[in-house]
This record gives C-alpha cells, structure tokens and sequence, in this order.
C-alpha cells in the first residue's frame, strides 16, 4: 500500500515525473534556441515560468461552464501522469504492469487531448473553439498511425504487455531494427499528440491566439503547461520502450540512466523536427497522415506479420 | 455558433498576427473563410495635419517617422516633392547617397519581410535566421547615418552625411556576406517542402485583378505586372544603375516570396554600383527657407511599393497641404480578394504578403450621412467647448486642470 502510494505520488510517479518534465522541456527550449542560433533560457526558467503561473491571477470568463473549464486541466494531467507509472524504466517488475496494458497507455495518452477539447470548448471564446476542433480533427489523423506502429512491434514480440515486449526485445536486441519505419512513423506521429510545429496546428498562435489554452490563465494555465511537459516525457518514454528498451540490459541504476538518456534523445530529435519545418494546415496535416503515416505503418504491420510467421517457425 | 454555420471571427485590432492595430473580421464556415471585413484607422495620429503646423526642415524628420522600417522612403519622397517646387538641382553626389540608402532600406526590409513571413506560417527558425542577418545591414545603417532606423540623413537639397571610403569597404563587405545568406533564403524559400505548401496556391491575384484592383511594389510585380518606379519614372540616381524588375507570373504568396529575395539580390547590385560609380562633390547645396507658391507630387519605389507625396507651398515656410499615399493603401483591397474562400490558417500570411504598415495608412475617416439632420461640422472650439462639457456631465472637471497643475508646480 505505502509502496504504491510512493510510486504514484513520488517517484516514478507526479513529484519525478513533474521534474523530469520540466526539465525536459528546458532541454527542448534550449535546443530549439540554439539550433535556430539562439542562445536561449537559463536552466531554471521552465521552473520559474511555473511558478510564477502558480501565483498569477485565476480568470475564469463570464460565459464559461465553470465545473468543464476547471476540472479539464486536472483530468489532463491525472491521465498524463498516470501514463508514466505503467511504462517500465529499469526494472521488469512494474507493479502496475498487467497484460495488456500497451493498449490502456495508449487509451491515457489520449485523454490529454479530450481534455483539452472539453477545456477549449467550454471557455466559449471563439478562438478556444476552433482550437479545440482543430485538436480532435487532428487526433484522428495520427491516432491510427500511432497505434499501428506501436502494436505492430507488440505483434513480433506476441505480447499485449508492455513489460513482456521489453523482455522480448532485451532477450533480442537485432529484432528492434524491424521496427524502425515504426519508430520513424511514431515519431512524426508523436509532434501532432505534442501539437508541435509542424503540427502546432491546434494552438497556432498567428492565427487562434493559443488555441483551447486562451482564456487559461493562473493555475489552470499552469496545470495545462506541465500537462504538456509530462505528455512529452511520457510518450517520448513510450517509444523508448516500445522501440529501443535496452535499460533492462544494465544494472537498475546504470538501467536507469540509460533510459534517461535515451529518452531525452527522443526529445532532442522532436526538437530537430520541430526546428526544420513551418506549420501546415489542417487539411494538409490530414492528407499528410492519411496519405504518407498511415500506409508506412501499415507496411510495418505487414513486415512484422511476416516475420512473425518467419521467425517463430 | 450553435445556431447558424456562420460565425465571425475578430482578427485584431489586438491579435498575435498582427504588429500593429487593425480589424479584420473574418467571416468563417469552418475553417473556411466566406468573407473579410477590413476596418481601418485604429492607428491614425494627424501627420498630414501636424505638416501643415512646423517648417518644411520639421517637417523632414515628422515624415520620416510615419513608417519604421521605409523611414527613407517617406523623407525622401517629401523631398523630392519640395526641391521639385523649389527648383533646386540636388548635387549628384547626394543622389548617390540617397540611392545607397535607400537600397540598404530595402534590403533590411525585405529580410525583416523574410522573417515575418517565417514567423506567421508557422517557421520561427527563418525568422531566427533573416533577422540575423538583417544585423548586418542594420549596422551598416548604423555606421552611415548614425541610426538604425529614422536615419534622418536627407535635407532639402541635399544629404546630411557624407560617405568615406572606409565606409565603402565596410558596405561592401557587409553586401558579399549578405549576398551568400539570400543565396541560401532562396534555396530554402523555393525547396522547402513545408514552405512550398504554405505558401504556393494561397492568396492569389492574377493579372486582370491586380491592375483593376492597383496593386504596387512586389504585390503587383508577383502577378506578372512590370510595374516599378525606379524603372518607369526614374528619381535619384536610378536612371544610371544597371539592375532588373523583378516579376513572378505565380501571382501567390509564394510568388511575392521569390519576388522579394529574387530583388535582394538586384539592391546588392544597386549598392555595389552606387558605391564604385559614386561621384565626388558637394552633398549639399543651400535652399532658402521659404519655398515659392506651388505643388509637386513626387513618386517613389518603397520597399512595399509604389509611395506617393503631394506637397501644395504657398510661399511661407510651411507647406499649406501635405498628402501621402503610402503604397499598403494601394495593397488592401487586394487583401480582401486574396483571401476569399481561403482557409483561416492562411489569413496571417496573406495578409503578411502585402507586407503591410498600418500606421503608414491609417487616415481619419470621416463618415457622412446625408439623411441625418443632426449632421454638421464642428469648429476646434466647438469640439473643444464639447468634449470639455462631456467629461463635466460625468464628474470629471478637466476646466481648471492647467491651473491648478501651474499652482501645485510653483507650490513645490
């Protein structure tokens, strides 16, 4: 009991997975800064941005459904967190771990995003609107890629656990090289989760001011930002469990680090991504996905079907 | 929203996509835009007026500040437009500079153009990038005139400053650098994948509309329109440079892009040639202070396009009547065409494409309407005697405010 409790409330859970995201975020801003010859923020800035959220006046509008605007913020952290705990960093004895659980970390993956709809929908101002409608019309663009990609390595592992398909990769590392198309596919996939450029399209600011986020202010606003740095770590810590789980090779704390480092490397790639390309439009984001995401995924499913029946012979 | 599939949107006049205040109420039906309503004049601040009130020396540095980034071009215009009334033959050397100048102007604006366009579709890293390296040409300013913008370098019948020749080399090596980086915006601007999606098929003005709708500078020129001032009626020492117009037969924002880097490198051309061919000589000749009754009305090549002055003297030295026509006025209304059944998202850059500057256009606009009767003008004093009775209604007493402001003045 006292052992759960200090993993969801410690550590791997909120108080390490705030930090760790945090921090995250400033290796992502710091990165994106110099990579676009900027010498961008002090290490202690994504904290003090935080904080600082944490003290500013709470506006709520007038026209709000105020029990939707404020508990949006909330379930989209909880979801957000809580996807964290079921992704094994170092050891193989998760205790939340059970089979089947790579589809309920891709179900909470998800919920950030609801969140933000019913968030952005219900503060009524006309740009939250659009946002927020933007943001479902792109969940279902690189949902279906994403998963594709994700359970076609589960496929060749013939396991609906996460723990098990990383024991399956660390009993045979060459294997994780089939998956590569799926990792490249889950990454592109990922920026529209993050609503990163060049698919920022739901908070794109020159045209919807911040999107679902605009009438966000003070905690809420806060809550809403960490929300983000967590999703980050937590679907950047999917892949690395998904496609390269070699921590569980190591020692727990050499195992630890390593998928610290990998999983901050994941993160520094969304930032070189993000860097190179301007915003498309939704229409375009759309035929991107469904046109170019979704048949490479696909031929990864076909590739580990194949192999499947090639090497369990 | 819930009732009808229509709903308006308020693009400005306070909005990330804009830099300066001015409404755009979009009409959307999803994402779709069904109509544009452009309200100007939430910037306007009386130059024109305040021209008629100072000398025609005051007036060179008021006009100077109606834009930010096309400073030169607005002083310049004015005075072309006085030595034109004034009879004054400008001495050749002081042609050169203007010219100089005015193609460094050009240059830092079209790269600030270059980033902004980055910036609103979505692209900080080329926004990141062409405002580095506008410091190059913002420096070089800096170093000729003292200023980065308002450089306050033109005077009637002359310039200011004068150029040395250490300063030339330091140009010249500022241009070779700048010449490698525009090289490298147009690789970028027309192989990009991202940019090339953003960019091409959006906000397009084909030739017939352009004309009809007076479209100038690189606005008009991307839709095929040979259309440049420096060309067609030659000012300052343009007659003697050697450069091209450069036209795009796209008629999109992707064609005004080529457009504007394809003239970067032309304004390099032009400063290398101003620089060698630079004649020596005065820079400055002496206009008297009162210029004889008359009109003129100068036209000029701004970085956004074609900008127009008409001065009206009447033998004092103030001017009776100072009208500009800044070259955004001749672009909106192509904005609103432009962005008929487009997209929201390509609203930004469509209107970034004209490269707009609100405070340039902005006038008052009186509006009249014959059926009221209550309609009339109102004298200074009249509106004086008003607004003074308006706040006195509410409580506020504004009657003793200069006097009681001088006795608690002399009080401390």
């Amino acid at each position: 009991m006292i052992e759960a409790l200090f993993s969801i409330l410690i550590f791997p859970g909120f108080l390490f997975v705030s930090i760790f995201g945090l921090i995250a975020e400033y290796i992502d801003r710091k990165l994106y800064a110099r990579l676009q010859n900027r010498v961008g923020p002090p290490w202690f800035q994504t904290f003090a941005d935080f904080i600082k959220l944490l003290g500013k006046e709470d506006i709520v509008p007038c026209d709000a459904t105020v029990r939707m605007f404020n508990s949006a913020p909330l379930f989209a952290l909880t979801a957000a967190t809580a996807t964290f705990l079921y992704i094994p960093i170092w050891k193989a004895q998760n205790i939340f771990s059970f089979n089947g659980d790579i589809i309920m970390i891709l179900y909470l993956l998800t919920i950030p995003t609801l969140a933000f709809f019913i968030g952005g929908w219900y503060s009524t101002s006309l740009f939250s609107r659009i946002g927020s409608v933007r943001g479902v019309t792109q969940l279902f663009a690189y949902e279906v890629p994403l998963f594709m990609a994700i359970l076609s390595a589960a496929l060749l592992a013939d396991t609906w656990s996460l723990k098990e398909m990383m024991l399956f990769y660390t009993r045979h590392p060459a294997y994780c090289l089939f998956n590569l198309a799926g990792f490249a596919v889950s990454l592109v996939a990922l920026l529209g989760k993050l609503e990163k450029a060049p698919f920022d399209i739901p908070e794109a600011e020159t045209e919807i001011v911040a999107g679902a986020f605009t009438e966000y202010s003070g905690k809420r606003l806060a809550l809403l930002k960490l929300t983000l740095d967590i999703e980050m770590v937590a679907g950047s810590a999917l892949l690395v469990a998904v496609f390269f789980p070699f921590s569980l090779m190591f020692y727990p704390a050499l195992g630890f680090v390593v998928f610290i480092i990998e999983v901050l490397a994941v993160i520094a790639l969304l930032a070189l991504l993000r860097t190179v390309v301007a915003r498309l439009r939704i229409d375009q984001m759309i035929d991107f996905c469904w046109k170019y995401l979704v048949p490479f995924a696909l031929f990864q499913l076909l590739l580990n079907i194949i192999l499947k029946g090639v090497l369990y012979r | 929203m819930h009732n009808s599939d229509k709903f308006k949107i308020p693009v400005g006049p306070q909005h990330p996509a804009l830099k300066e205040p001015e409404s755009f109420s979009l009409a959307l039906k999803g994402e779709k835009i069904m109509g544009v309503d452009i309200r100007l004049g939430y910037n306007h601040r009386g130059i024109e007026k305040a021209c008629e009130e100072r000398t025609y020396i005051q007036d060179i540095y008021l006009i100077e500040r109606i834009c930010g980034i096309c400073s030169h071009s607005h002083s310049t215009c004015f005075i072309q437009a006085v030595e034109e009334i004034a009879g004054v033959s400008v001495p050749k050397r002081a042609l050169y500079i203007r010219t100089l100048i005015a193609e460094l102007e050009r240059i830092h604006s079209h790269l600030l153009w270059l980033g902004v366009a980055g910036h609103e579709i979505g692209f900080d890293t080329l926004l990141m990038y062409s405002w580095r390296d506008r410091e190059i040409v913002m420096d070089i300013l800096a170093l000729l005139t003292g200023n980065r913008v308002n450089y306050g370098i033109n005077t009637i019948g002359g310039v200011r400053r004068d150029i040395s020749e250490e300063e030339k080399q330091e140009i010249l090596k500022g241009i070779n650098i700048l010449e490698e980086r525009t090289k490298y915006y147009i690789e970028v601007a027309t192989e990009e994948t991202t940019i090339i999606k953003r960019l091409s098929g959006v906000g397009v003005l084909n030739y017939d509309d352009t004309l009809r709708l007076d479209a100038v500078g690189p606005t008009a020129r991307a839709s095929g329109v040979q259309r440049d001032v420096r060309k067609d009626d030659p000012y300052a020492a343009y007659s003697e440079m050697d450069f091209n117009v450069i036209t795009d037969n796209h008629g999109d924002v992707y064609g005004r892009t080529v457009v504007r880097v394809k003239e970067l490198m032309e304004s390099y051309q032009i400063v290398r040639q101003c620089i060698k061919n630079m004649p020596d000589g005065p820079i400055v000749v002496k206009v008297p202070r009162k210029i004889p009754a008359g009109e003129a009305l100068s036209r000029y090549e701004a970085p956004r396009g074609e900008d127009v002055h008409y001065v009206k003297s009447n033998g004092t030295e103030k001017p009776e009547r100072v009208k500009v026509r800044a070259p955004t006025l001749a672009n909106i209304q192509a904005v609103k065409h432009m962005l008929k059944d487009r997209y929201l998202a390509d609203m930004p850059i469509v209107v970034a494409a004209i490269d707009p500057c609100f405070s340039c256009t902005d006038r008052l606009i009186a509006v009249k309407n014959s059926n009221n009767k209550n309609n009339h003008t109102m004298t200074w004093e009249a509106l004086h005697a008003y607004s003074i009775a308006w706040y006195k209604a509410r409580g506020i007493d504004f009657a003793g405010l200069n006097k009681n402001l001088k006795k608690r003045l002399e009080g401390s």
